[in-house]
């Protein structure tokens, strides 16, 4: 569902990503591993559209097959066959508020929560993009949804979320993130910091999520935690990908 | 002499309730977009020409407020596009500085086209003064006072009860996260300018009547507001109406019991003293982040 082609991300005049292409099945739960500076925050970041690359691209398989009548090449007075509408979308350098309309969220590592607002209101504003459409009703149905998948963060909906926990932040995180209905969530170490009670919760319900059909990225220095959960894995170093595999392979490789 | 001071604390409270509009536009604007715009007292300014002018040309009084209120809205949010937008990623002193080029162009734009004659607006209610506890009170300062209490109702109903100003709240918080969720902190900043064009000439429109409208009236009022917002702490919306009302009363005490010639001269005594002794101002908090 994602395909990466020759990425090229700088910072000021350092390069973080070089030439790196790597592809993401629908459903997959990918692991990336590394360590700290191999670049994969940044690979993230640029998927969420908070880096512009200098070079390369970025595709997204678009969300369902379109009706014929929605094909592009329809509208120039072109019928196409089954297959012959275009299905990837050239999304390189869109900006993030474009990337989560795309169906792209992030959950970063600093967790970036609005640390004065109501945890419901963190939540509600995690479907900003599709309020308009969806209405109050249905934002907050997800919502409680979303407490249902962190039952921690039950009867904590009028908290300030700046004064939660680093567990609880980081699972108020995730939930915003989820409240987009991304059809790709990239972690950025969500493990970090944590309590390995609070770890394990967080893998366990990101792998209920890969079961509902959600793509995920998970940038992880938890190497075993990782591990336990992905089906695949790749492990970056100075910016390209040096290992690359399955889990069960990774696992096995004595330099991860 | 208590006829004198309490008659003296009502023209306090009506030039603090104009200070408090223009105080309340900057802060909310610097609050969202991290910009201090020192053109707010222009936005009054022209506000309030507009509406002197296509009130003389014949269209009833409500719908020339309406109408100048609307295209100095308009105005905001064009100035924001063409030159806030632009340098978006430029230093807050930057930023200041085109917003007092602004500040400049806007009063020689209106120089050119009213001159440097004086108008005035009729009062919105006809009437003499009503007396309340020994003062004589203008009717006009009651529609000024009203004008500071509904923005600040609306304000605080838009940031605490709607859905959008819980976004604009978000992209204030943290900008970043706010991008991540899908708000547009460029959007933001447009509406934001857009907001205060119309509050800033509302402003000018309500004191119109009891103050002759000139084209550079807009500095003084610029430079009372940005004192006002000081003295409430600049992040502060509560803080914007209070340090309006409490510049406005100590200027009319000072211009009643001391000199009329001070007046100007306190606010930045007062100014001064605040930064010395109380930086973040009466409501303020140090430390807090913009975006």
């Amino acid at each position: 569902m994602l395909k990466i082609k020759g990425l090229d991300v700088y910072h000021g005049y350092v390069q973080a990503i070089r030439g790196l292409s790597l592809r993401v099945k629908e459903g997959e739960l990918l692991a990336i591993l590394g360590a700290n500076g191999a670049g994969k925050s940044t690979l993230l970041g640029t998927l969420a559209g908070l880096h512009k690359p200098a070079k390369g691209n970025i595709l997204i398989r678009k969300g369902d097959t379109p009706p014929a009548e929605e094909c592009p090449q329809y509208k120039k007075g072109f019928k196409p066959h089954a297959g012959e509408c275009p299905q990837w979308e050239d999304i390189t350098g869109n900006a993030p508020e474009k990337m989560v309309r795309r169906g792209i969220s992030l959950v970063p590592e600093r967790r970036e929560i609005f640390g004065s607002l109501s945890v419901l209101d963190n939540l509600v504003l995690g479907a900003y993009h599709r309020y308009r459409s969806c209405g109050k009703g249905a934002i907050l149905n997800d919502a409680r949804e979303v407490m249902e998948i962190f039952p921690a963060l039950k009867g904590r909906e009028k908290e300030m979320a700046g004064t939660l926990s680093g567990g609880l932040q980081q699972m108020l995180a995730i939930g915003r993130a989820l409240m987009a209905r991304p059809r790709l969530l990239l972690l950025d170490e969500p493990s970090v910091g944590l309590a390995p009670l609070v770890v394990r919760e967080i893998m366990s319900v990101l792998a209920r999520l890969k079961q509902t059909g959600v793509t995920i990225v998970l940038v992880e220095q938890n190497t075993r935690a990782a591990l336990k959960v992905a089906d695949g894995a790749l492990v970056m170093e100075r910016g390209s990908i040096t290992l690359s595999g399955s889990s069960a392979e990774l696992m096995s490789n004595s330099k991860v | 002499m208590p006829d004198q001071l309490m008659q003296l604390l009502f023209s306090g409270l009506t030039l603090g309730s104009i200070y408090a509009l223009i105080a309340l536009a900057l802060v909310t604007t610097f609050n969202i977009t991290g910009v201090l715009n020192l053109a707010q007292g222009e936005f009054a300014a022209i506000g309030s020409l507009l509406a002197i002018s296509l009130y003389a040309a014949g269209i009833p009084s409500t719908v020339a407020f309406i109408l100048s209120i609307a295209l100095v809205a308009m105005l905001g949010g064009l100035l924001e596009r063409a030159a806030i937008y632009p340098a978006r990623r430029a230093s807050g002193l930057t930023l200041i500085i085109i917003t007092i080029g602004l500040s400049i162009s806007l009063r020689g734009l209106a120089l050119l086209i009213w001159g440097t004659e004086t108008y005035s607006l009729p009062a919105f209610t006809k009437g003499g003064p009503l007396f309340i506890g020994g003062a004589a009170v203008n009717p006009q300062s009651i529609w000024i006072l009203g004008l500071a209490i509904l923005t600040l109702s609306l304000l605080y109903t838009f940031f605490e009860l709607t859905y959008a100003g819980k976004a604009v709240k978000a992209a204030v918080v943290n900008r970043t996260a706010a991008r991540l969720v899908g708000i547009n902190p460029g959007t933001v900043s447009f509406w934001a300018f857009m907001g205060s064009g119309a509050l800033g000439a509302a402003a000018g429109i309500f004191i119109a009547p009891v103050t002759m409208t000139t084209y550079d009236m807009g500095f003084m009022l610029g430079v009372k507001g940005f004192v006002a917002a000081v003295i409430g702490g600049l992040s502060s919306v509560g803080g914007a109406v209070v340090g309006g009302l409490l510049l406005g009363v100590l200027e009319s005490y000072c211009a009643g019991l001391v000199s009329s010639g001070l007046k100007d001269a306190l606010a930045v005594i007062v100014l001064l003293a605040v930064l010395l002794v109380r930086p973040q101002g009466l409501l303020g908090v140090l430390g807090e982040r913009k975006i």
